[in-house]
């Protein structure tokens, strides 16, 4: 089949050392002296552990249970006992460890009641599901879990589906013998993805240096008789990047700030298209991988390993030469020294490579940058990296993000090409990690403000409203004496011709000493006795206007009260207040 | 005559661009005060107090009065650096000492379910009820310690947040030349 | 802290880098050297030696590693730069005077290599026609065929520097013939006085020129400089000069002859493509280069200096992180977005 191929710019030939590994085929590590087998080996949730030390483990029992959506299961690389649930040291840059289940193998190799099933008698979300729950992750190196990439946008249609086996690093040839000795399993696999996303084409790339392989899966899909187009690409690093190849095949440019099925198109490594169908049609969840070992060694050569295998042990069956001074585990371009020989052989282990001065002469020392554009040609992602790397090296992330340090994929076609042997990617690297760590900071700080500002929200308004209940009750209380007042007008009033001292709205008139000065001016003390009655008339009214709570009190009461009130004070009761009346409002008082 | 109409054209001038002035200073008048913000935008929001004022809003408001920049303990000399940078002034060493970002932990044997750490925690990060046992939100404590004093039976403790696989980050890749040309002249010399 | 990826790394390095360019140069010496005879050859020397002791000078002061700055070949091509632009009969002390103050001024001042903002060489060449205006000037004249010892003498010092030796370049020539002789001459008469300007730009410059053009030809081919650059500058000279020849042929003179004398070649391949102190992106690289040769063409027909490359080269230094800043180019992915 002819196509028009795109190109995508930059990109470096780096020697691609791959010969070395391909003339043996794939074999079959042994069963290690034990496994430890990381809980975390996807992007996304942490799996929570479901055994415990002790536990009696089949060969693919459930160890580790998928948490959230996007996330993948794990599982027991083999039957045996399981010694502890503990951290670790991880193949990670960093060092650090992590939770892992340590298995102690019982040289059985026992499967659990393996399901095969029929995938297309199943509703598409059950394929989805069998699949996160068979941890079938992205097997190229970023392993994002499969199953959350195989629904379709729904607003764009779904042209191509790319599968990838153009495996562009140099030393690795694990997809390459994947494809030579188990094509058929392969497309049987995109078959699946085919059935899932359903695209109008299948395109599968693979770099033109890997012969063997493009006629291995050309003859598959014709066994099979797939309609699926398998497209020989130019070798160029790193052509093998999801967006590269994207572009390659279908002129398709896929921007970090969108998802590639937003421009109809979907991406899966070779590999992963594999352990789908051994996932689906056999009942496996994956427990092992391909990994390349190379490098340093008198016997490079393929392997099929179970997850969670010592890297050492792994490395032993290669015959390390003695100068080895640490294993590299990916490609030379965007691997890593692994922090211990002893981590385990995880599902992002595509590639381990005996490291030694020979192979990889030690960097000569770094020199200040000439703004040479080098690396600006060679940039696949067509970025500056000259520029981004003044402003990490300045800390000014802020310019970083305006270079758009974010499209950078690390690929190190940049540290390749430098003249200046500057290690762009590393400080690529380190100025995303902070941007990352300053936007949790940000974020955090951003909710704590928020939750503080709450809080006072929350405690200002429950003041509000002891406040209000005091009113309340403070305003109860007024009426009361509003009503007393009324009342003792109204007595007053009625009593007419003899206004006497015990008519007076304020209690302390209406004490029995009065009386004596009463009868010393009648008529001066009949004067005052209507003044006060009137100012009492008039406080009254006042405080019946202000508090809005008396309305609360029907007329009734309000009589009632006046009438006890007057009842009261008729029968010369001193100090009528009506404050345990209010009490029970407000207990809190 | 002249120094008359000279005087008039000034004096008009004068009118016209304090009326644009004036004008101007209505129109594009900026609410708030932005720098406040900014500053805020740069405290980390701790609320812890340690600064000697009832939260990080309030703090920044007395830096835009012209308070010290270094009283801000969490925020750490970064922060100081940050709010030099932006207001021009002289970065200060820290008032106090600047602690490893770390969280709260109680104790749960120990906790008597007295809601005074509750009441204390300006971020609402612990949860627990009356005579119930209380726990720690992580993800929301800040680490302000103003938990602490409260509880009476010292049941809370702060543990430093340490480096994992999920926070750790790349380091500012240091390439001495003199050290890496010693240790190719050593090597050299074992060889 | 274990090295990290990539692992593999081409095989390059700034010296080499330099060293090629140094290489590249060596067609156009080489056909100068035939030219004007061993003298610049012993210029070369001097301003690479000065260039050296200026260089580890700067790096002692500086405490930078001396064996590794002073082999990257930066500061040798300063030196070339420098003595290919300089008079090949100037004295000694012009040179060295020159080369100094390129390495220790323009260069690390700024920060050395890989920081100045300005070519260093251009430089040099600006600061000493500035201040020996005469001395820059006096260019071996008509038909001068001096053996080693006489240029060397003449270099050094130890024998009078006489008018006679000396002369003014084509392009000074007629600029000076067109201006003082007020209509008595014009571009065609004087062109056919094979004496002074022979075949194209005079003399045997343009062989001069054609030596540095296919130096820059293998450059380009090694992608160590990209077309960019050189293309705007000798189009965008071409297109004024040619403009202008088609408008009065008596007054001006034809691209050709343009393009063949002076710095040109020796400019638009080997000095605006300096990327330390030029734009970087492939637009900003057009407009550099289009700017250099605009200004370089005015410089050298209405200014005062004999030739303007220089100082065009100079201002556009000056503008390239702005041309840089407005000029970047759409990354991977954004390209519809304008």
């Amino acid at each position: 089949m002819l196509m028009n191929l795109f190109k995508f710019k930059g990109g470096v030939k780096p020697p691609t050392n791959k010969t070395q590994s391909v003339n043996l085929p794939i074999a079959q590590a042994p069963l290690p002296s034990r496994l430890v087998v990381p809980l975390h080996q996807s992007i996304g949730g942490m799996p929570q552990p479901v055994v415990e030390a002790g536990d009696k483990v089949l060969k693919g029992q459930l160890i580790g249970e998928a948490d959230g959506w996007i996330s993948a299961a794990v599982h027991a690389p083999t039957s045996g006992t399981v010694v502890e649930v503990a951290m670790h040291v991880q193949p990670h840059p960093s060092g650090l460890d992590a939770l892992c289940v340590v298995i102690e193998p019982d040289g059985k190799d026992e499967w659990i009641p393996r399901e095969p099933v029929d995938y297309k008698s199943l509703p598409p979300e059950e394929v989805r599901e069998r699949l996160q729950q068979a941890g079938v992750v992205g097997l190229g190196g970023a392993v994002f879990p499969t199953h959350g990439k195989l629904t379709a946008s729904k607003t764009v249609p779904m042209d191509e589906l790319i599968i990838n086996g153009a495996e562009c690093e140099p030393f690795i040839t694990c997809d390459d013998l994947l494809m030579r000795e188990r094509a058929e399993e392969v497309v049987r696999g995109i078959g699946i993805f085919r059935d899932l996303l359903q695209p109008k084409k299948v395109l599968i790339g693979i770099e033109d240096n890997k012969p063997e392989a493009a006629a291995a899966m050309r003859l598959a899909v014709q066994a099979l008789g797939e309609s699926f187009a398998v497209v020989q690409v130019p070798t160029l690093y790193p052509a093998g990047g999801a967006k590269q190849l994207i572009r390659v095949l279908t002129g398709k440019e896929v921007p970090a700030s969108k998802r590639s099925t937003d421009l109809g198109v979907q991406c899966f490594n070779v590999a992963t298209a594999y352990t789908a169908w051994r996932a689906i049609a056999h009942g496996e969840p994956v427990v092992s991988r391909l990994v390349t070992v190379t490098g340093n060694v008198h016997e490079p050569r393929n392997y099929e390993v179970l997850i969670g295998t010592p890297m050492d042990e792994l490395l032993k069956l290669a015959h390390p030469h003695p100068d080895t001074d640490g294993i590299i585990m990916g490609g030379p371009m965007m691997g890593f020294l692994v922090p211990d020989r002893q981590v385990p052989v995880v599902k992002a282990t595509n590639c381990l490579i005996a490291h030694d001065d020979r192979l990889f002469p030690p960097k000569a020392p770094e020199m200040p940058c000439i703004r040479c554009g080098a690396c600006a040609q060679a940039c696949p992602h067509e970025l500056q990296p000259f520029e981004m790397y003044w402003f990490s090296r300045a800390k000014n992330f802020g310019k970083t993000q305006e270079y758009n340090i974010f499209d950078c994929i690390e690929c190190g076609c940049c540290s390749y090409v430098c003249p200046s042997r500057i290690p762009l990617v590393q400080y690529f690297r380190f100025a995303k990690s902070e941007i990352w760590a300053r936007e949790r900071e940000k974020n955090a700080a951003d909710q704590a403000k928020l939750r503080f500002e709450f809080k006072q929200l929350r405690e200002e308004r429950e003041k509000a409203e002891k406040a209000e209940k005091l009113a309340k009750a403070a305003a109860a209380q007024a009426a009361k004496k509003a009503a007393e007042a009324v009342a003792a007008a109204a007595a007053a009033g009625e009593s007419g011709a003899a206004p006497a001292a015990d008519t007076a709205a304020a209690p302390a008139v209406a004490t029995p000493t009065d009386a004596p000065t009463a009868t010393v001016n009648p008529e001066k003390e009949a004067k005052r006795a209507t003044i006060e009655a009137a100012m009492a008339r008039a406080k009254a009214q006042r405080e019946a206007v202000q508090p809005k709570n008396v309305d609360n009190l029907s007329p009734e009461q309000l009589k009632a009260a006046a009438d006890i009130e007057a009842r009261r004070i008729a029968a010369h009761l001193i100090e009528p207040q009506p404050a345990d009346q209010t009490a029970p409002l407000d207990p809190n008082n | 005559m002249d120094i008359l109409l000279a005087i008039a054209i000034m004096a008009l001038g004068a009118v016209v661009l304090g009326a644009l002035l004036g004008f101007a200073s209505v129109k594009f008048k900026v609410k708030g005060d932005p720098l406040i913000e900014k500053i805020e935008a740069i405290l980390p929001q701790t609320q812890c107090g340690q600064c000697g004022y009832p939260g990080c809003k309030p703090y920044a408001e007395a830096i835009a009065n012209g308070d010290e920049i270094n009283k801000c303990p969490p925020g750490g000399i970064e922060g100081v650096q940050r709010l030099a940078d932006l207001l021009g002034r002289e970065v200060k060493p820290l008032d106090a000492e600047e602690k490893p970002k770390q969280i709260a932990i109680i104790d749960e044997n120990t906790c008597i379910g007295c809601t005074l750490c509750i009441q204390a925690c300006p971020v609402d990060a612990i949860v627990g009820a009356a005579k119930q046992m209380h726990t720690i939100v992580a993800q929301q404590c800040t680490g302000c310690e103003l938990c602490l004093p409260p509880c009476p039976v010292e049941c809370i403790s702060m543990q430093v947040i340490g480096e994992n696989i999920d926070n750790w980050k790349w380091k500012y890749p240091v390439v001495e030349i003199k050290s890496e040309m010693r240790k190719a002249a050593a090597m050299k010399a074992a060889a | 802290m274990f090295p990290p990826a990539p692992f593999l790394l081409k095989d390059v390095s700034v010296s080499q880098v330099m060293i090629q360019v140094c290489v590249a140069l060596i067609p156009g010496i080489a056909a100068y050297a035939s030219l004007v005879g061993p003298a610049i050859l012993v210029q070369l020397v001097i301003a690479t030696l000065a260039a050296l002791v200026a260089e580890a000078l700067m790096l002692k002061v500086r405490g930078k590693p001396l064996a590794l700055f002073l082999t990257d070949g930066s500061a040798i091509v300063t030196a070339w730069l420098i003595a290919l632009t300089f008079p090949p009969l100037a004295p000694w002390w012009l040179v060295v005077t020159g080369t100094v103050f390129a390495v220790i001024v323009a260069k690390h001042l700024y920060g050395g290599l890989g920081q100045n903002p300005f070519n260093p060489a251009m430089v040099a060449f600006a600061v000493c026609i500035v201040a020996f205006p005469a001395l820059m000037s006096q260019w071996p004249s008509v038909g001068l065929q001096l053996g080693l010892i006489d240029q060397m003498n003449i270099i050094l010092g130890w024998a009078p520097r006489v008018d006679t030796l000396t002369g003014a370049t084509p392009l000074d020539a007629m600029k000076t013939a067109l201006k003082l002789g007020e209509g008595s001459f014009d571009v065609s008469t004087l062109l056919a006085n094979q004496d002074i300007y022979g075949n194209f730009a005079g003399r045997g410059w343009e062989w001069v020129a054609g030596g540095y053009l296919l130096g820059g030809l293998w450059l380009w081919h090694r992608k160590l400089i990209t077309w960019h650059v050189p293309l705007a500058f000798v189009a965008s000279l071409s297109l004024i000069s040619g403009a202008l020849w088609l408008y009065n042929p008596g007054q001006f003179a034809s691209p050709l002859f343009h393009l063949l004398s002076g710095g040109t070649m020796l400019g638009a391949f080997f000095i605006a493509t300096d990327p330390v102190s030029g734009c970087t992106t492939p637009r900003g690289k057009l407009i550099f280069g289009a700017g250099c040769g605009l200004l370089a063409y005015i410089i050298r027909v209405f200014g005062g200096y004999p030739d303007g490359v220089a100082f065009a080269v100079l201002l556009m230094n000056l503008s390239a992180p702005l041309i840089d800043l407005l000029t970047q180019p759409p990354i991977f992915g954004m390209k519809d977005k304008s």
